[in-house]
């Protein structure tokens, strides 16, 4: 026994030197389908429709990048996870990549061995309360019962929120966004607090989502991003390139329905990123109108936002942070150069 | 055929498989080594792909910041204290949860199986039905039941406020039923109350003095005492002068405020629902348990029992349920077991216990997935070890002796 754990420690020891690059891609190509982690059901972001097939804002993004690859959107598979199973999933290499409105923070992206590959929602943390109760102010929750998703950057701002401004809470773990449904509308917590669209998302699906208000105050950053593991440096570029394009799309007026017209243009970067000049898509191990596909699966970013979470939806956000660079907002993607 | 070989042959090595006297021993070493190896294989793979995927093996997280609240603590703890703090309010909040709940299983578990044989039709088929009901249901939709039932049938703290409330304390303002736990008055310790603990600590010893004395006067002299009520006297009245001369325990009532009722002792609704699924599934198991230990007992002794006539409640308690322990207690403490590893199912309630914090959200928070489990495994394995081991002590000496 001891023999065989020395042994087996020189082995781990002589491993680890080298750095173990997986190829993600050559194995999705080899398996024909991207797998995909995402919500198990946040209305906007992610969830089956009636015929069973996902949709939602993540759910797009993991469509553009099997689009990037394949050239078919629907050659990928969803993995609904919770946010106990979200990371194990994505590390252990169950899913290729995870787009489950995970925050991006420090010991994520350095203890947990994975990497953001961009931030594709920029958001904060809120409470909703019933208006019933009277609140009108964050500060006045003192002794109160709020749900919470265990596992997730929300409880530990909670806990940092009601330390800071003196006040005591007592948390009621949940799992999912259905417990959390239930247990808020019976009455079970005062309280709901997560990312302010995943609330504006849960409300949208109340039986009367007038009798609920979200709270002003955004008590934290939550820069919402998909991720990947560690070691592919080839895999993480695809990913977040893809989501450049996306965004770079909107950035240059390229539309869904416009693709065609604009493979003809004359702007230099709307060529290269179309694959008309150039062979950008070559230098991942992609073909040269990846981005062409992935634009072509549900438009670009800003097309998919109106769609999915967008003003005349249930979820009804204002694009705010999310606006481009241009317009007042964060999204800025690198050039296509 | 004899042990000592009485020819003078010399060793050969065939002789390590065909003689009956090294095969055994060449067997057993060669599947300890096999054994040995396929555990070194198991460790140096781990080794191997923990260091693939650039992870370290470290028990160093627990020493860090946890950083989140638990709701349901005993020890005192906060969310500057460390994980291995955490760790160990959940520990705790298991061996709680389990605790109560081997209690109550057993408490139902005798009771329903000493129905089940009753003479009367209604009651036998009636605990015949709560046997099998709640034995065929996996305790996990149990557990969301009794949850689901406590969210819907107690009303929310909104509903005891107001002219127009809907609902109202109990015990003359003491007691709060709502949908969030329960709300009990909770003794506050005055000054002085070391003495009242004192008083009753000296209670007990006397009760158990008492019990002596009137067994070996019944022994000696034939004649009884009413021991109950003079035990109840013994242990409640020297407690309550004392607290009537003192004052030193009060108690803290739980009052509205905005948002619940604040002071008083709060039992969680989760701990509850947990509590008594585990207890009413288990209680299912222990009571067929009883039911055959009491039937594995002759029958020739419960009616030599009439004959000497003893009526049938103290025929039970006795006679049959004596000798009915000693086929019990075996099984109970897999249940017992049991019922301690299915506590683990607490994080779909919400119920803080190890697997919540240490195996659900310090793992989740840290990454640190291998040394989580090893340590949650660890700490199940212990506990199972500990309850088996006291009841095998109890088991030894009420077993038979024989001569």
């Amino acid at each position: 026994m001891h023999k065989a754990v020395v042994l087996g420690a020189f082995a781990g020891l002589a491993l680890a030197a080298g750095a173990a690059s997986a190829a993600t891609l050559d194995d999705v190509k080899a398996r024909g389908t991207l797998k995909c982690g995402v919500n198990a059901g946040l209305a906007g972001f992610a969830a089956p429709d009636q015929n069973g097939r996902w949709t939602g804002f993540d759910v797009a993004y993991c469509r553009a990048l099997a689009a990037a690859i394949f050239g078919d959107q629907e050659k990928v598979e969803f993995t609904p996870t919770t946010t106990e199973t979200r990371f194990t999933a994505l590390v252990s290499g169950e899913i290729d990549v995870l787009a489950r409105n995970s925050t991006w923070t420090f010991t994520r992206d350095v203890d947990l061995k994975m990497d953001f590959i961009g931030v594709n929602y920029y958001d904060g943390q809120g409470f909703m309360v019933p208006k019933a109760l009277g609140v009108t102010s964050a500060k006045e929750l003192d002794d109160a019962m709020i749900c919470i998703q265990t596992g997730t950057t929300t409880e530990l701002n909670l806990a940092d929120f009601f330390k800071t401004n003196g006040m005591s809470y007592q948390p009621v773990p949940i799992q999912t966004e259905a417990e959390a449904r239930q247990q808020f509308l019976g009455g079970a917590c005062d309280a709901y607090t997560t990312d302010a669209s995943g609330l504006a998302a849960a409300r949208s699906g109340y039986p009367n989502p007038d009798d609920y208000i979200i709270l002003p105050e955004i008590i934290s950053k939550e820069p919402l991003g998909p991720v990947v593991r560690h070691g592919d440096n080839q895999w993480a570029d695809i990913g977040r390139w893809t989501l450049n394009a996306l965004v770079e799309a909107e950035e240059l007026g390229i539309t869904k329905a416009n693709l065609e017209e604009m493979k003809g243009s004359q702007n230099p970067e709307v060529r290269r990123l179309l694959g008309v000049d150039g062979s950008l898509g070559k230098m991942f191990g992609l073909s040269d109108d990846w981005a062409y596909n992935a634009i072509a699966a549900n438009g670009n970013y800003g097309e998919i936002f109106a769609a999915t979470i967008g003003e005349g939806t249930p979820s009804n956000l204002a694009r705010g942070l999310n606006a481009q660079w241009k317009d007042g907002g964060l999204l800025y993607s690198p050039p296509f150069r | 055929m004899t042990m000592v070989a009485s020819h003078a042959e010399p060793f050969r090595f065939s002789m390590l498989i065909y003689d009956t006297r090294y095969r055994s021993l060449t067997i057993q070493v060669i599947a300890l080594v096999a054994v040995l190896t396929f555990f070194g294989w198991i460790v140096h793979n781990t080794i191997g792909n923990l260091a693939a995927l650039g992870k370290t093996f470290s028990f160093d997280f627990l020493g860090q910041r946890a950083g989140y609240d638990i709701n349901q603590h005993l020890i005192p703890y906060s969310n500057d204290s460390t994980h291995a703090r955490a760790a160990v309010v959940g520990i705790l909040n298991t061996l709680l949860v389990a605790a109560l709940g081997c209690a109550t299983a057993t408490v139902i578990g005798v009771f329903v199986g000493v129905l089940r044989l009753s003479p009367n039709w209604l009651v036998g088929r009636l605990a015949a039905i709560y046997v099998e009901t709640f034995r065929n249901v996996p305790v996990l939709l149990w557990i969301l039941a009794l949850m689901a039932i406590i969210t819907d049938i107690f009303p929310a703290p909104n509903a005891f406020r107001g002219d127009d409330a809907t609902a109202s304390m109990l015990l003359g303002g003491t007691v709060a039923l709502t949908n969030r736990g329960a709300y009990l008055p909770w003794p506050v310790l005055g000054p002085g109350w070391q003495a009242i603990a004192i008083i009753l600590a000296l209670s007990l010893a006397a009760v158990w003095a008492f019990g002596r004395f009137a067994h070996a006067r019944q022994q000696a002299t034939g004649r009884t005492l009413p021991t109950f009520w003079i035990k109840l006297g013994l242990l409640v009245v020297p407690a309550l002068l004392a607290h009537a001369l003192t004052g030193a325990v009060t108690w803290d009532v739980p009052v509205l405020q905005r948002f619940n009722f604040q002071g008083g002792g709060f039992i969680d609704k989760s701990l509850v629902a947990l509590w008594f699924a585990l207890a009413l599934f288990t209680g299912a198991f222990v009571a067929e348990i009883v039911r055959s230990g009491i039937l594995a007992v002759s029958r020739g002794q419960s009616e030599a029992a009439a004959a000497l006539g003893l009526r049938p409640r103290r025929i039970m308690s006795l006679v049959v349920l004596p000798q009915a322990l000693r086929v019990i207690v075996p099984p109970l403490i897999s249940q017992y077991l049991n019922l301690t590893k299915n506590s683990s199912l607490a994080i779909v309630v919400g119920y803080a216990d190890v697997r919540a914090t240490l195996g659900g959200i310090t793992m989740n928070q840290t990454g640190r997935e291998l040394e989580c489990m090893i340590l949650m495994m660890g700490f199940y394995l212990l506990i199972s070890l500990a309850i088996s081991a006291i009841m095998n002590l109890y088991n030894a000496s009420v077993a038979l002796k024989e001569r």
